[in-house]
């Protein structure tokens, strides 16, 4: 499946990028979760994660569909 | 006009708060975060604040429809996103209420949801050359862009 994958901050810096389109077999967001911070070398495990997918939070038993936007989104520090 | 707003440039406060004026209004509680130019006993020249968008304006503006609900004021958020210098107004919250206790409770809420749900990151750029994002609590993240 296509994913098109957002990143912020500190997963920002880690990935090079601020977005990427990939394939990867994986609908499970977690499984996803785990190519991509090993492919990049993320530091953040996924407990610390919250998810993102088309623009809204989702939680993580959430099956990926192919062409989602998927956003993982590092803890925030607004304000 | 949004109630929640996310803003590359500088934040009016006082057309923001114009904005709450209402007749049966009896208090007005404002709250502005400044940048400060030290975190954690370091010395901080600058901020940048990155920011999802379209996600931190939906959430926004659930947080401040939230607030209206619990505590029946009128309520206005703004935060900034890009680069910030010391002492720049990084976000601002206005409450209108009929009584004070509804609209300090009201700002203080939106602040701390804020703070914790809306996708934005904050990243210090100290004075020693090193930068890092931090944490909700202030700590930086561990990882090759942190401080260490």
């Amino acid at each position: 499946m296509k994913f098109r994958i957002l990143y912020f901050a500190s997963l920002r810096d880690a990935a090079g990028c601020d977005a990427e389109q990939i394939e990867s077999a994986h609908a499970d967001a977690r499984a996803l979760y785990e190519e991509l911070r090993t492919r990049h070398g993320i530091v953040l495990s996924a407990g610390r994660i919250r998810l993102a997918v088309n623009g809204e939070f989702a939680t993580w038993d959430r099956a990926l569909r192919d062409g989602d936007e998927v956003a993982f989104l590092p803890p925030m520090s607004g304000g | 006009m949004n109630a929640f707003t996310l803003s590359e440039s500088a934040i009016d406060g006082s057309a923001l708060a114009a904005a709450l004026a209402d007749a049966a209004a009896g208090a007005c509680v404002t709250f502005e975060g400044w940048v400060r130019n030290r975190n954690d006993g370091r010395a901080v020249l600058r901020l940048d604040y990155q920011a999802y968008a379209p996600l931190a304006q939906a959430e926004g503006e659930r947080i401040l429809a939230e607030a209206a609900q619990r505590f029946g004021v009128a309520a206005r958020c703004a935060h900034r996103t890009g680069s910030l210098a010391i002492g720049d107004l990084a976000v601002w919250v206005g409450v209108s209420a009929g009584h004070r206790d509804a609209a300090f409770a009201a700002c203080r809420y939106i602040i701390d949801e804020v703070k914790q749900r809306v996708p934005i990151w904050k990243n210090e750029h100290y004075a020693d050359g090193e930068s890092g994002w931090l944490h909700p609590d202030n700590t930086p993240v561990a990882g090759p862009a942190a401080a260490g």
